[in-house]
């Protein structure tokens, strides 16, 4: 008989009060889990805009889980019938990911708020309305925007008699004032100081296509190889080597080679005086070199015909896998992220987009700022990530179910033309070759599947 | 079988059930699935779609599938040989009588079992082509000769070799294999040899070694392996030198060390294709029992 007794405590029959409230607010209250990449600051913010959003509502409480690597761990739990609510993969991912039939659409959530997709959309700036969606269907909400601008180091400017408060306007500048910065060791003649380097950080040599004007992709074809305004991009990039000698610059690069993290990256050494970096940089000078005194352009030096307000979008997303146990819960979740208080003056007022990019001290994605969030933002150039945001030339990661293996096609050539290994024209000749194979297997692959009309105009069984 | 017997062997079963189960569901299930996969269109999330041998034929008209098994077989025909005979030649010294030998043994071990990530992070400074150790000790030696050591991980033309060097790294696993296969030589032989009057060569080539067969045969077949499948510390260091572009699977700098095993990895989990991934591990496993049917072949006179 005792262990009857014991047993009903242990399996909590002998305190019914305490179970049947447990049970009541498990039943009232939908765990939505999340999983996000990122740590330190970043993932402190989302945390706490999940908790501003728990405490918005009484149904829904959202779970942040860190998760590395995200893309590959919600890959490998969704084909296990095991996902996420919410997975906060990167933008580069959800072309394949789509493809892949890995995420829910969400036009659908959007018209059961009463909004259209065009209206969703509309709120965003163009280039995160594009950035959110693959073969004109949305598959995200955006949790960190980003935009990529260069950043220079005043005092090294000043150092070589160049105005500290004004960055190159052209390419042709960019490339006089890389001269004026450059700095040799005068016994060996060494490179001690160079004014900008291709390949730091070398994370979107593809960019430099779409900075000159060239396509990588026009929805059908691969362009890459075809389009003229590319291959100038990297005879760009290859007069760099051929004026200051390939060898030289990979010897000189290789001090810093990896080290974006630490006060030895080149910016932060005052290695290199100008360098194209994100909105989060601002961060890591805090970080990493705190007083540094630099400036972020509100605009890509121009290097195309009649387009002085190039600018480039990165934005880390929010997606529903399907097979999510919670998709209208996530659904809410990602709305709230993707909504501001347009009349925030005080900083409690901030809600949703504005509270995370205020808390990460990066731009929102929506055209409508708050008062407070445009004139109290922590960032001291936020005002040109703004006009950056706002650029209808800003580019973002092209929209191509090929694009892991397109970027690592377009780092390669890079490489190649930077070390002159190639010239140009071969080395994006090769890139084209392989690049052309892919997408029409890719494109196989989907009428495989069915996902696309087969060339006779059906889709497959 | 008497009832006895078949008793026996139910409960035989028995105990080595849970083991037969794993070994089905987490083994052989996937093993098998995979083969399967190599003939489909898959990519994990839709179903597989029966292909043929198209995976296999695309295979090879793929040039990175050359160019990652050319790396592949430059990196294991060189660093495999040079770790044998490092690690043959540590365990040589390492077995003479001299003061303070089990500390040596312990520091010529001790990197062995450094995490190839952690041992990936300090060669990446080893290397660093400014401010790296190595080129620290280059530098003064070439100079005289007007010439300058290379930028390593970030040279295409060296990118290998670095690897194959830091590959010496992790040589204390076979120098202790060594070590036990040279206590285990006959003293009598050497005594016979000395005699004889080999010298200290002689003794080495005429009874150390072919008392050592099957340990070098081991060790090199082991060692191949190991190599064919080279992926941890080249992703580690190629993400490194290409500033965490998050294309580390590509073998920067230019493809220079694109492995099997990477080429394999992207087209798995970052283009999603899984059919032609598993296709291409059936190629290597091919590879590598090939290769391991030719060790055994060509030392079999020697082992016997």
């Amino acid at each position: 008989m005792r262990s009857v007794v014991l047993t009903a405590i242990l399996l909590g029959i002998g305190v019914p009060g305490v179970w049947a409230d447990g049970a009541d607010e498990g039943r009232a209250k939908v765990r939505v889990s999340y999983w996000e990449k990122w740590v330190g600051p970043e993932a402190r913010s989302i945390k706490a805009v999940a908790e501003a959003f728990n405490r918005s509502q009484g149904r829904i409480v959202v779970e942040v889980m860190t998760v590395s690597p995200i893309d590959r761990k919600t890959l490998v739990a969704t084909a296990g019938g095991d996902p996420p609510d919410i997975a906060g993969l990167y933008g580069h991912n959800l072309a394949s990911f789509a493809d892949a039939e890995a995420l829910m659409p969400l036009e659908e959530f959007i018209r059961r708020d009463g909004l259209t997709p065009e209206q969703w959309l509309e709120r965003y700036y163009p280039v995160y309305q594009r950035i959110v969606q693959h073969n004109g269907r949305i598959y995200a909400g955006i949790s960190t925007p980003a935009m990529i601008t260069l950043h220079w180091n005043k005092t090294l400017f000043r150092e070589a008699g160049l105005d500290p408060e004004r960055p190159p306007r052209t390419v042709a500048e960019l490339d006089e004032y890389a001269r004026k910065l450059t700095k040799r060791d005068p016994q060996t003649g060494e490179i001690t100081q160079i004014g900008f380097l291709p390949q730091e950080p070398g994370w979107w040599p593809w960019i430099f296509c779409r900075w000159f004007g060239g396509e990588l992709f026009d929805g059908e074809r691969i362009t890459l190889a075809t389009d003229p305004r590319n291959l100038a991009a990297m005879r760009w990039v290859a007069s760099y080597s051929q004026t200051y000698g390939a060898e030289a610059l990979a010897r000189f690069a290789s001090g810093f080679a990896g080290q974006m993290n630490s006060p030895q990256s080149g910016f932060f050494s005052g290695k290199v005086a100008m360098v194209f970096q994100g909105v989060w940089y601002n961060n890591y000078i805090r970080e990493y070199k705190p007083g540094l005194d630099y400036g972020a352009a509100s605009a890509w030096p121009s290097a195309s015909p009649g387009i002085d307000d190039f600018g480039m979008a990165e934005a880390d997303l929010m997606v529903i896998p399907r097979g999510a146990k919670h998709p209208q819960e996530a659904w809410e979740f990602i709305k709230y992220v993707n909504r501001n208080n347009p009349r925030a003056t005080r900083r409690e007022e901030l809600e949703g987009s504005e509270l995370l990019c205020y808390l990460q001290e990066k731009n929102s994605p929506l055209r409508e700022w708050s008062p407070f969030f445009a004139q109290h933002h922590p960032h001291p150039y936020i005002a040109a990530f703004r006009e950056l945001s706002a650029s209808p030339h800003a580019q973002a990661t092209p929209d191509i179910g090929i694009w892991t293996e397109y970027q690592r096609e377009v780092l390669n050539a890079f490489t190649r033309v930077r070390l002159l290994l190639e010239t140009p024209e071969a080395a994006l000749a090769s890139a084209q070759q392989r690049l052309e194979k892919s997408w029409a297997r890719h494109r196989r692959s989907l009428e495989l599947h069915g996902q696309i009309p087969t060339k006779k105009g059906a889709l497959a069984p | 079988m008497t009832k006895r017997e078949r008793r026996q062997f139910f409960t035989g079963l028995g105990f080595t059930s849970l083991w037969i189960v794993g070994l089905g569901l987490f083994t052989a299930y996937p093993v098998l699935a995979s083969l399967y996969y190599s003939f489909c269109d898959y990519s994990i999330l839709k179903s597989p779609v029966w292909c043929g041998l198209s995976n296999y034929t695309e295979l090879f008209s793929d040039d990175l599938f050359w160019l990652s098994l050319k790396n592949t077989l430059i990196y294991a025909g060189v660093s495999v040989p040079l770790g044998a005979v490092v690690a043959l030649s540590l365990a040589l010294l390492l077995n003479q009588d001299v003061r303070g030998r089990p500390l040596f043994r312990v520091l010529f071990y001790l990197p062995s079992i450094v995490p190839l990530v952690a041992a990936s992070m300090l060669w990446m400074w080893i290397f660093n082509g400014q401010v790296g150790l190595l080129n620290w000790v280059l530098t003064p030696l070439l100079e005289p000769f007007g010439l300058t050591p290379p930028g390593w991980l970030v040279d295409p033309a060296w990118a290998k070799s670095a690897l194959i060097i830091m590959s010496l790294w992790g040589t204390g696993n076979a120098m202790v294999i060594y070590l036990a296969g040279l206590q285990n030589v006959p003293r009598e032989l050497y005594e016979a040899a000395e005699i004889d009057g080999a010298s200290g060569f002689r003794r080495f080539w005429h009874v150390t070694l072919p008392q050592l067969a099957p340990v070098v045969y081991f060790n090199v077949v082991m060692s191949l392996i190991g190599a064919l499948q080279i992926f941890t510390q080249a992703i580690v260091m190629s993400s490194a030198a290409s500033g965490g572009t998050g294309t580390e699977m590509d073998g920067f700098p230019a493809r220079s060390t694109l492995f099997y095993t990477m080429h394999l990895f992207a087209t798995a989990f970052y283009d999603l294709r899984m059919g032609y991934a598993s296709a291409m591990a059936y190629v290597l496993f091919l590879i590598i029992a090939g290769l391991t049917w030719l060790a055994t072949r060509v030392s079999r006179d020697r082992l016997n």
